[in-house]
């Protein structure tokens, strides 16, 4: 059985982006808006990943039976943006922290109010 | 049937953003990312990008869910009601819309002739040749190690000044915290 699934994957793609951009802007709790930076980097991640995919292919290591590879570029640049993902993840975490201890808060809005107005 | 599994597992996600954004506690939010994370991974493994997808599963789903239960634990998973951003929708949307008409001009999935598995220099390359010059059965450890070493060492740049950062902002605060008491 063959699915066409043509563009599918694009749009999901889309779909994932635009949760992630609004979660960014809109929600006050900067966890929350790291949460949905996370769901926009994974967003990307999987565009790589589709354009990678080779029909009938398998994964991208040697093998005598194999037909065809995926392409091994898009894993190892998705590779690398995973790691230092998480890197970034880590310092905003980190901030948020600060914040919190600073401000007793962590609600954007607040925050603003307490510097004084924007 | 990858296909299917594909198509499932896509819609999954999308189920699960929507429920992370309309989470009330963003407690429940850090264990849906989690669940997202390993979704993702699978959806990888169909993809025929196992290494990406168990670095996702260790990485995403593992370490950054940790990380983030971690700096909950050190502030507050209360989110204060806030009325829906009409504005924050509107732009979120209009760059959507944007973005699917890019989309249309893109290769289908799977397509062996789209420019990013054609290109001579690079992937053809990579696969034709990386079992003789580097003698490693795996191309992405071959590619990652190798032929893009630069990138590899650059990355781990990032992750040591990311590494300062955390140890800057976290560390100063105990030295701190170690004053006041003494005094």
């Amino acid at each position: 059985m063959n699915i066409d699934v043509g563009l599918f994957n694009y749009w999901v793609v889309v779909i994932l982006m635009v949760a992630g951009l609004y979660t960014v802007i809109s929600k006050g709790h900067l966890i929350k808006k790291i949460i949905g930076l996370n769901i926009f980097q994974v967003s990307v991640f999987m565009m790589y990943i589709t354009m990678g995919k080779v029909e009938d292919g398998t994964a991208p290591i040697f093998s005598e039976t194999a037909v065809a590879y995926s392409n091994p570029l898009n894993s190892v640049l998705i590779l690398t943006a995973i790691v230092v993902g998480v890197a970034t993840t880590a310092v905003g975490l980190a901030l948020a922290v600060r914040i919190h201890e600073a401000y007793g808060t962590l609600d954007e809005s607040e925050i603003i109010e307490m510097d004084g107005g924007e | 049937m990858p296909e299917l599994i594909n198509i499932a597992l896509l819609t999954f996600l999308v189920v699960i953003s929507v429920v992370i954004i309309r989470a009330k506690d963003v407690f429940t939010a850090v264990m849906l990312s989690g669940i997202f994370s390993l979704l993702c991974a699978g959806l990888f493994t169909v993809m025929d990008a196992v290494d990406v997808a168990f670095t996702e599963a260790a990485v995403g789903a593992g370490v950054s869910t940790v990380l983030m239960l971690a700096a909950l634990s050190m502030t507050t998973s209360q989110e204060k009601e806030r009325p829906t951003n009409w504005g924050a929708l509107v732009v979120a949307v209009l760059t959507g819309a944007l973005l699917v008409y890019g989309t249309l001009d893109m290769p289908k999935y799977g397509d062996p002739a789209a420019p990013v598995h054609t290109h001579e220099q690079v992937a053809k390359r990579y696969v034709e040749t990386s079992l003789v010059e580097i003698d490693v059965p795996n191309m992405v450890t071959s590619l990652l190690a190798s032929y893009r070493g630069f990138d590899t060492l650059g990355e781990t740049t990032v992750v040591l000044t990311a590494c300062i950062g955390v140890l800057l902002l976290l560390g100063g605060r105990r030295r701190e915290e170690d004053e006041h008491e003494g005094s």
